[in-house]
């Protein structure tokens, strides 16, 4: 038992090695067109929570969307 | 043995975690520009129209902090189906303010934020928390988040110009979002977001009623109060990809899978693709499905009164599906700013929402079979409408 938490600590530390030298797969130069506005998961907040408040008034379904507003949609 | 390396396995875990957390980025993260947003819509279907009015605003006080603000204003007139069977009338306002302090240090971002939503019957109070951070040479960036609100659930028991509001009680919701965002290919980013939802307290909608055969009554049927359990627990998870196209343009997929403890499961699938038009305009087209079975204890007939513990006619928790096919342009009328602003747009945004309903009839018109008469209880057509939402806004960057 020992033993494993040794092997344990020591892949964490392993880890830390690993993840302070990331090389990552897609180079921070190569991301022009992730960072072209039109990848953007929602480019008008106010307009896409307005959207996820009309479904989740009307639907049973709700969450795992972002942020739905208050109010009961009651009416 | 197994027991051991179980033990050891959350070391382990831990281990890496904080060195994913204590790691130093090269680059910090960024707070984005300046932004001031009017946005108005208008929600037109099944018998109601809902005028929304918006003004947000976000501004920088240094390359750190940030706050944001909105103040909405929901102008609703008319009444859905179901409010309509039992006989009421509704013209309401509602309310919100929202805060968003967001900091930011290093490869993490932090929000704190606070919503007040405020309707002549319900009161809703929403504070929330929520954490970003980098990590993997920030190809990948995982949230969490909390948020907890308490609400205070009334009823109008008077008319819409003279209203005599009876507070029935209160309602309270936390929940708990867990997301991560991945970079797959200098093309293809990738998200996934798990988020549960518990409520407890008063959760039905004292303006929707059941309906029992009594054949007592004229229309073969009456009306009763709803009684929804006092607890609810729901779990989100969403799947989404986003590609970009070799001639500038995204198309994007997205999947939830929902379901509850009250039974209810829902599969929502929608497609998303934009099309940026010289250096002025985008596009952008949009599907949506959306389909779910019943709550356990709903019923559109139930056979007497008090039949069960439980029972819900609101047609949210009915079988149905919905299809919403959208278009949004957005123009930009000053690409290269004007004194302080360093742009601004404007966009319109159409969709047109078709809702069908597998296990709830439309009561309202009774008497009006074909053949010119009465349509016995539980044979009444089912119910379907057609909703069209409008959204203008301007958006300006500085």
């Amino acid at each position: 038992m020992r033993r494993l938490r040794i092997v344990g600590v020591a892949a964490g530390l392993l880890l830390m090695g690993a993840c302070s030298n990331f090389q990552p797969w897609v180079k921070p130069y190569e991301r022009d067109r992730l960072a072209d506005p039109i990848m953007s998961w929602d480019r008008d907040a106010t307009s896409a929570a307005f959207m996820d408040h009309v479904y989740e008034s009307r639907e049973g379904s709700r969450g795992a969307t972002g942020s739905a507003g208050g109010g009961c949609g009651c009416n | 043995m197994i027991r051991a390396a179980r033990r050891s396995l959350p070391l382990a875990a831990f281990a890496a975690l904080a060195s994913l957390l204590l790691g130093r980025a090269a680059n910090a993260d960024v707070l984005p520009d300046n932004r001031a947003d009017l946005f108005f819509s208008k929600y037109s279907g099944g018998g109601m129209d809902i005028n929304t009015y918006t003004a947000s605003a976000r501004a920088k006080f240094s390359d750190q902090f940030a706050v944001d603000y909105s103040y909405l204003v929901d102008k609703v007139s008319g009444a859905s189906v179901d409010v309509l069977s039992n006989a009421s009338v509704i013209k309401d306002e509602r309310k919100q303010n929202s805060v968003t302090f967001t900091f930011v240090h290093d490869k993490t971002t932090y929000a704190l934020s606070y919503s007040n939503s405020k309707e002549r019957d319900y009161i809703s109070n929403t504070p929330s928390f929520t954490l970003s951070q980098d990590m993997f040479g920030d190809l990948t960036t995982v949230t969490l988040g909390f948020s907890r609100s308490r609400d205070e659930v009334g009823e109008n028991d008077g008319t819409a110009d003279n209203p005599n509001v009876i507070w029935l009680g209160h309602a309270e919701s936390r929940s708990y979002t867990v997301g991560v965002s991945q970079i797959l290919t200098r093309n293809l980013i990738s998200g996934v977001t798990v988020e549960v939802i518990t409520d407890d307290g008063y959760l039905a909608n004292p303006y929707r009623s059941i309906r029992y055969l009594d054949p007592n009554s004229g229309k073969g049927y009456s009306l009763a109060s709803q009684t929804y359990p006092d607890t609810r627990t729901s779990t989100s998870v969403e799947g989404r990809l986003k590609y970009y196209l070799p001639y500038r343009a995204a198309a994007a997929v997205t999947y939830r899978y929902f379901r509850d403890t009250w039974s209810i499961v829902g599969n929502t699938l929608e497609f998303d693709y934009t099309q940026p038009i010289y250096t002025r305009w985008i596009l952008e087209g949009r599907f949506r499905y959306y389909q779910q079975g019943h709550a356990s204890f709903y019923s559109d007939l139930f056979p007497y009164a008090n039949y069960q513990n439980f029972e819900g006619r609101d047609k949210d928790l009915a079988a149905s599906k919905n299809y919403t096919i959208g278009g949004k342009a957005t123009y930009a009328w000053l690409p290269d700013g004007w004194k302080v602003f360093k742009r601004s747009t404007l966009s319109l945004d159409v969709s047109e929402i078709i809702f069908k309903y597998s296990d709830f009839t439309d009561i309202k018109d009774y008497n009006n079979t074909p053949a010119g008469g009465n349509y016995a209880p539980g044979t009444e057509p089912l119910y379907h409408f057609k909703a069209t939402v409008v959204q203008v806004f301007l958006s300006a960057f500085f």
